[in-house]
């Protein structure tokens, strides 16, 4: 079928349209389009987005396939309304050379779910001494634009430095995970009024602000960009908010569990509650929403980690980090931001996919809802609510802190250049 | 109804009563010529214990002992847990041998909690000291002896602390002990002071109930009880205080400073002792340091504690904070 | 009492009888006490031991007309059975009460146990475990206020205040000024729930 007929969709939250896809392409977009020769979804009530995009994703492939793997990681983004991941370096073994790069992106190719844009590691092993070969990297055939050792902070400060000046070269950008590894020895959970009576190794807000404080002030002096990764603090947003308003040319995204859940729920000593950088307080919660709201933070990003299940059934302290996200971000979304009036529907397209694209320089993604765009597009049916259940996860881990949660919105339509990898809420 | 005992938190005031009220009884039984009760025959209790920890494992199973249970020992050292066998798998493990309770060392804070509401197992579960979280019977043992020395054997009995101010000084950010006593000498209605040098104080103890002093001189005639906590010399070199010396100069309990607390009171020491860092052999070998005292008071607390919470078809202590599954 | 009648004793209906008032309940005591300086040749070696709650005022209630009688002191004691019961798994775990042995100990005297009701023996069964892990007595002997007969061990009181028929669909309930006020027993129906 070369033709689909979305009909009645609000586009990007606005009054009912109809879009007409042909082909790979968006070919009209209009009131009472004719649907002759076309299928039709019929889209009344449901909100029509443009294609997600995830800057922050680990595929798991090479190495911890018992995780996850680029198939199973890109139904998984399917399922959750996305059509292009940017996956994380640090796999085994690390994206830190063309080769690597250049399998995870073919991998992604010939699955066909979601395009997959790998990020190369900033430095060899992620080990934070040496600079990878970024600039192969860049020229492979993955085409990488983003480089990061997150799950490691590039903590050395001439290190940092270097790379923001290096990949000016070609237009990249450094993402930062931003950790002072010194302040984190040991670090469990936030530190603060939980930790201290949990007794559980506190990870300090400041080892997060410092960093931060300390690259935009780097990107400042070598006029590069950086992009922050998953901004977990009220000081962190502050810091952003006084770069942005100096012109420093600063990113930074924040994860969907940063929005909606803090560091009371580590009380239980459950695992699913571990994740790096850890919960925050409820006033942390807060500033990150508004900051969402205000700008100041660009996107939302899912740090997706998928863990198999004995990494979590266990005790707190030898649990892994992370939670997978991709298939309840956009719910989460809804829930923390549209839900209370935060952010409108447009405004959830432009944090979760137009820039997004925009930063990662996904080309033919996070692009207008009008005709002759590629359609990248996403169907959510915003009246639903249902319990979060892992079972049904294309996912191959499940260790999620939502399970048994209500939450609101469900994607049941995802379009990946005209073909669809997901039809009412099934995968194709 | 609770079934387990993971924090000094989960106690009521009128729990911790009962069990020190209990322990009195328990501790007349040391003093026949048969020092063993029926209680708990025919019930399997395991000592599981991922930490080495002579003092409290020994004390534990005189306990058990003393009622009659069957004990199992198990110590991670050389065992499958040494090769990497999972906190999970052991205790699954255990109770497939038809064990009723769990005596449970840690390194892992919340390890014991897991235990008790992962669903992993059905027996009951006790926190025997997990990572720098809880170690609850301690607690009560302390409050135990704090009763015997400050009210009276039999005066103490039905009573809490009311009024009481105790010091406790040393390694708070490290201590479990320190931890455990503040929650439930406060739930007894004790005043409590830390004392310690800032690095090693929790960030986030302004919400704990009790005060915090930098100044160990200043609290010693206003206390009716120090406790010493024992402070680990390798802190040093994280930069927690600069040298031993300094440590002691300033936070240390010697004789001089023994002789500013009023006369009726005594100090107090968890075990083992560091001497010369934070007490001086003066002090720990005086009339006032109850260390022996604390040692024998355990077992009774430890027997008060088993009797209550497995000498019926239920436990006779309400717990508030866990939720059963 | 058995303590098996703990729970009875709360469900008695107001409608219960009493069956002996304060003044039976002084004059049977009184008898006991002769009874039992009869049979132990003048009590020289007796120790009386009460089982708590209310058999430990009985027996300080005969410890006080035993001294009348032989104008000499008699040791009085208490002796908790908590821990030796035999149904400790049916029921949640009760708070102790106190064991109280008199300072020149139990061996080689004769000790009298003594308890309000004597039920289905088990307590008596219990309280001779205890006695076992204190010393050992000469001999031991029983004595209660009431005997209200369906005896599931072979138990027997030596000194009986008041033999009392009773059926199983019967409490009795005794209640003495130390603990409740006033003296008296009380029979009434168990209440159905």
């Amino acid at each position: 079928m070369s033709k689909i007929l979305i009909r009645g969709a609000k586009v990007l939250g606005g009054e009912p349209q109809d879009v007409l896809i042909d082909g790979s392409t968006i070919a009209e977009v209009g009131v009472g389009l004719s649907d002759e020769g076309a299928e039709v979804v019929e889209a009344a009530g449901k909100v029509l987005l443009p294609g997600l995009v995830d800057l922050h994703t680990h595929l798991r492939e090479p190495g911890r396939e018992d995780s996850e793997t680029v198939l199973t990681g890109t139904r998984a983004a399917a399922s959750g309304g996305y059509t292009a991941v940017f996956a994380m370096a640090n796999t085994f073994p690390v994206a830190d050379t063309a080769g690597v790069v250049e399998q995870v992106y073919r991998l992604g190719q010939e699955h066909g779910y979601c395009d997959v844009q790998p990020i190369g590691a900033v430095t060899v092993g992620l080990e934070g001494r040496k600079l990878a070969e970024l600039g192969a990297m860049h020229e492979s055939a993955a085409g990488v634009t983003v480089f990061s050792d997150d799950g490691k902070c590039v903590d050395d400060a001439v290190i940092m430095r270097r790379a923001l000046e290096y990949v000016k070269a070609f237009g990249g950008v450094v993402a930062q995970h931003a950790q002072e590894p010194r302040l984190t020895e040991g670090a469990q959970m936030n530190e603060g009024i939980v930790s201290a009576e949990l007794g559980l190794g506190g990870w300090p807000a400041v080892a997060e602000e410092s960093i931060i404080a300390r690259d935009v002030l780097l990107a400042e002096h070598v006029g590069s960009r950086v992009h922050i990764c998953h901004l977990s603090t009220a000081g962190s947003v502050e810091i952003v908010r006084w770069a942005k308003s100096r012109g420093i040319d600063v990113t930074a995204e924040v994860t969907p569990h940063h929005l909606l859940l803090t560091d009371e729920l580590v009380r239980t000593y459950n695992p699913v509650y571990k994740v790096n950088p850890p919960l925050r307080t409820e006033r942390d919660v807060l500033a990150l929403r508004e900051a969402l709201a205000d700008g100041t933070i660009d996107i939302v990003a899912t740090d997706h980690a998928p863990h198999p299940h004995e990494d979590k059934d266990c005790e707190w302290a030898a649990a892994a980090m992370g939670m997978v996200g991709l298939e309840t971000a956009l719910s989460v979304v809804q829930e923390t931001m549209v839900d209370t009036g935060l952010l409108t529907w447009a405004g959830v397209a432009e944090r979760m996919s137009v820039k997004p694209a925009e930063i990662g320089q996904a080309t033919g993604h996070g692009r207008p809802v009008s005709a002759g765009e590629p359609a990248n597009l996403t169907l959510v049916d915003t009246e639903y609510r249902g319990d979060v259940d892992p079972a049904g996860f294309a996912s191959r881990s499940r260790n999620t802190p939502y399970e048994g949660r209500e939450l609101p919105g469900r994607v049941t339509h995802t379009w990946l250049r005209g073909k669809a990898t997901l039809v009412d809420g099934k995968l194709t | 109804m609770q079934r387990h005992l993971i924090s000094a938190a989960d106690l009521t005031r009128d729990d911790a009563v009962l069990i020190l009220d209990t322990a009195e009884e328990m501790a007349r039984v040391a003093d026949r010529p048969i020092k063993k009760l029926p209680t708990l025959r025919g019930r399997t209790i395991v000592n599981l214990f991922f930490e080495d920890s002579t003092r409290t494992r020994i004390s534990f199973e005189a306990a058990e002992k003393r009622l009659s249970a069957d004990v199992i020992n198990f110590t991670a050292k050389g065992s499958s847990v040494s090769k990497g066998e999972s906190l999970k798998d052991t205790a699954q493990t255990l109770e497939a041998m038809g064990v009723d309770a769990v005596v449970i060392r840690h390194g892992a804070s919340g390890a014991p909690y897991r235990l008790a509401t992962s669903g992993w197992i059905d027996a009951a579960v006790i926190n025997a000291g997990d990572g720098t979280h809880q170690h609850p019977t301690q607690a009560l043992l302390d409050a135990f002896t704090m009763r015997r020395r400050l009210i009276g054997r039999d005066a103490g009995l039905g009573q809490d602390l009311s009024g009481k101010r105790i010091t406790i000084v040393g390694d708070v950010l490290h201590s479990r002990v320190a931890r455990s006593n503040v929650d439930l000498l406060h739930t007894l209605g004790a005043e409590v002071t830390l004392v310690a040098p800032p690095t090693l104080v929790p960030v986030g103890v302004e919400t704990w109930p009790c005060e915090v002093s930098y100044d160990l001189d200043s609290t010693l005639a206003k206390s009716d009880a120090v406790m010493m906590l024992r402070v680990q010399r390798e802190r040093m070199n994280a930069a927690f205080f600069p040298t031993e010396r300094e440590y002691s100069r300033r936070y240390g309990l010697d004789g001089e400073r023994m002789a500013k607390m009023p006369e009726h009171a005594i100090v107090m020491h968890p075990g083992p002792m560091v001497r010369g860092m934070e007490i001086t052999a003066e002090v720990a070998d005086s009339d006032r340091c109850t260390v022996v005292e604390q040692v024998a008071n355990g077992v009774s607390i430890r027997m008060a504690v088993l009797y209550l919470l497995l000498g019926g078809n239920e436990p006779a202590v309400s717990h508030t904070r866990i939720e059963e599954k | 009492m058995d303590k098996h009648d703990t729970h009875d004793q709360q469900d008695t209906q107001s409608d219960a009888r009493p069956v002996l008032e304060g003044p039976d309940i002084a004059r049977v005591l009184t008898r006991i006490a002769h009874e039992i300086v009869e049979r132990a040749k003048g009590a020289d070696d007796v120790v009386l031991l009460g089982i708590p709650t209310r058999g430990v005022f009985l027996a300080q209630r005969l410890a006080a007309k035993l001294e009348e009688i032989t104008d000499r002191k008699i040791p009085v004691g208490s002796l908790d059975i908590t821990m030796y019961r035999d149904d400790l798994r049916m029921h949640p775990p009760r708070a102790l009460a106190r064991t109280e042995i008199p300072g020149d100990g139990i061996d080689g005297r004769l000790v009298v146990l003594v308890d309000d009701v004597l039920f289905s023996g088990r307590t008596i069964r219990a309280a001779l475990d205890a006695l076992n892990d204190i010393g050992r007595p000469r001999a031991v002997q029983l004595a209660v206020l009431v005997d209200r007969g369906h005896r599931e061990l072979p138990i027997r009181a030596d000194y009986v205040g008041k033999n009392l028929p009773t059926s199983l669909r019967e409490t009795v309930k005794v209640q003495l000024a130390e603990e409740d006020g006033r003296d008296t027993v009380l029979l009434g129906a168990k209440q159905t729930q």
